[in-house]
């Protein structure tokens, strides 16, 4: 089964790039990721540009209509992901616990719909 | 004259009683071999009601549980074979479709309870659902009982239980005993829910109190399969004695118009003393494991409660050394709190009031806060503050028969503040 694992965290209080913490962050992440690799796990993953820098839109009555900012404010931003390819729940959350954001921010771990072509 | 082939009166009882108590081995076993929780509850569903119509004629079978999980898997194995994708799915299941001839000799089935209990009570899955998934999956109650014993709407309950289902298999949670590096989180998570399920009946919220009393029962009876099949595990062992502590007290906790009777004042005579040695030979066998744990820490303060003929026999030095370990693992203000109470028959009621002081912007929003502060008041003999402190607590319970203890306190004290 593929798990999507979703990274959220408040923009305003992560480490900031140029920063000792922020260096630190970057370290871990990399040696989450080749872990993930390692043990044949990870299917994609990317980090996302900050939140201000998306563009919501909404066709209502074919009238298309954007918004500057993300869908909707929340405390904590939609700031990366990774999928991952698990036997079960169980694996997706051993991995995704090792995302070093879920040591301030949240993770949220969804499984990927397999749709028939 | 009733002819041993004529079946008795109570006879769906009978079935009803067979079918809850069969029907967790039964279902956590169809469950593992077809992987499928929908169809394995609706397959032995149908083998129920075939058994209600074959057993009425023929009379009860050497084995109930091996009569309904034939009956069940051949529904199952009927079913498959005339799925549409059959042929794409007949890999998965090569062991039950090469037997055409199902004998129920064949089934000395693996108990697979275990997977059952640990995938209803998996962490990715709200309490409350965990709680009805345990009900109805373990315990055999349907979804109209758990309702009922939770003061919910039939539908709501319904919805709950669909909601877990398809969140087990959506999500792909597994249907396994966890591994060694998880398995004592996992228990725990286990143990917490069958707690809830007790505590849910015990803290009787309001009338009905029979359900609520049932509900008690059920988790005792959920407590003992789970120590069944995980024997060595203190823990387990202490929840069960827990439970049976408490329960122990059933008769004397309720007056006779229904207000609750504090420990203090309980008719020790009516406290059932069968509950109380199972309960005390579990926790003394848990200690022995030297791997202490939450509840074998609950359980012995309840034990020693349990041990005292009268409230002033009560070993309140032990009970507070008891909290001290407790509060080690758990440092919540609850656990500081019942600390201070049992700490406060061997200090003086002002000691413990200043105790209590120090607590206040941790807890000053909980009743039991307010009501230990009325009652050291009222031990003290300042009856102003314990009325006022009384009026807060019973500003903050949500309990009717809490709020009605609570009053009747108050309106002692106010009618000897008249005399």
């Amino acid at each position: 089964m593929k798990y999507i694992a979703l990274i959220y965290a408040n923009e305003e209080t992560s480490p900031k790039p140029g920063s000792e913490e922020f260096g630190q962050l970057i370290g871990e992440y990399e040696a989450a990721t080749g872990k993930f690799i390692n043990d044949g796990v990870l299917v994609g993953s990317d980090p996302l540009q900050s939140v201000n820098t998306a563009t919501t839109l909404r066709a209502r009555n074919g009238k298309l209509a954007m918004t500057d900012g993300p869908f909707a404010e929340t405390k904590e931003q939609l700031g990366g992901y990774y999928i991952f390819e698990c036997d079960n729940l169980d694996e997706a959350l051993k991995y995704a616990a090792m995302i070093p954001t879920v040591n301030y921010g949240s993770i949220e771990v969804r499984p990927i719909m397999t749709i028939e072509r | 004259m009733v002819s041993p082939s004529t079946p008795p009166i109570n006879f769906e009882v009978a079935i009803h009683k067979i079918v809850r108590e069969e029907w967790g081995y039964l279902i956590s076993s169809l469950i593992k071999s077809f992987n499928d929780f929908h169809m394995a509850e609706d397959a032995l569903q149908d083998a129920v009601e075939a058994a209600l119509i074959n057993w009425r004629k023929n009379g009860l079978p050497p084995s109930a549980r091996a009569w309904l999980l034939t009956a069940a898997r051949r529904k199952l194995i009927d079913k498959i074979r005339r799925d549409k994708n059959f042929e794409s799915k007949k890999q998965q299941f090569p062991f039950f479709l090469d037997n055409d001839e199902l004998k129920e000799s064949d089934y000395a089935v693996p108990d697979e309870r275990l997977r059952l209990i640990f995938t209803c009570c998996h962490p990715a899955l709200d309490h409350n659902i965990s709680v009805a998934l345990t009900l109805q999956l373990l315990g055999g109650l349907t979804a109209t009982e758990i309702a009922r014993a939770f003061l919910v709407k039939p539908e709501t309950m319904a919805q709950r239980l669909v909601r877990g289902k398809r969140k087990i298999k959506q999500a792909g949670i597994p249907y396994i005993i966890p591994d060694q590096d998880q398995f004592a989180t996992r228990l725990d998570a286990v143990l917490s829910v069958l707690y809830l399920i007790f505590n849910e009946g015990y803290s009787a919220s309001s009338g009905k109190k029979h359900i609520r009393a049932e509900l008690c029962d059920e988790a005792i009876r959920l407590a003992r399969i789970l120590l069944y099949l995980c024997p060595c595990e203190p823990e387990a062992e202490a929840l069960l004695a827990l439970m049976l502590l408490h329960n122990s007290r059933k008769s004397a906790r309720f007056g006779e118009n229904g207000v609750l009777v504090p420990l203090e004042e309980q008719d020790r005579s009516k406290w059932n003393m069968n509950e109380i040695n199972e309960g005390i030979i579990l926790v003394e066998k848990s200690l022995a494991r030297k791997q202490i744990g939450v509840y074998q820490i609950q359980a012995a303060i309840s034990a020693l409660h349990s041990e005292a003929s009268r409230f002033k026999d009560t070993n309140w030095r032990e009970i507070v050394l008891l909290y001290d370990e407790l509060f080690k693992l758990l440092p919540t203000p609850v656990i500081q709190l019942n600390r201070i109470v049992a700490l406060s028959y061997l200090i003086s009621p002002e000691e413990s009031i200043k105790a209590l002081e120090g607590l206040k912007q941790d807890i000053g929003h909980y009743q039991p806060y307010y009501a230990a502060l009325a009652d050291l008041y009222k031990r003290s003999s300042k009856n102003k503050k314990a009325i006022k402190y009384y009026q807060k607590a019973i500003s903050l319970s949500g309990n009717q028969a809490e709020q009605d203890f609570l009053k009747q306190r108050m309106s002692d004290l106010i009618s000897l503040q008249k005399q």
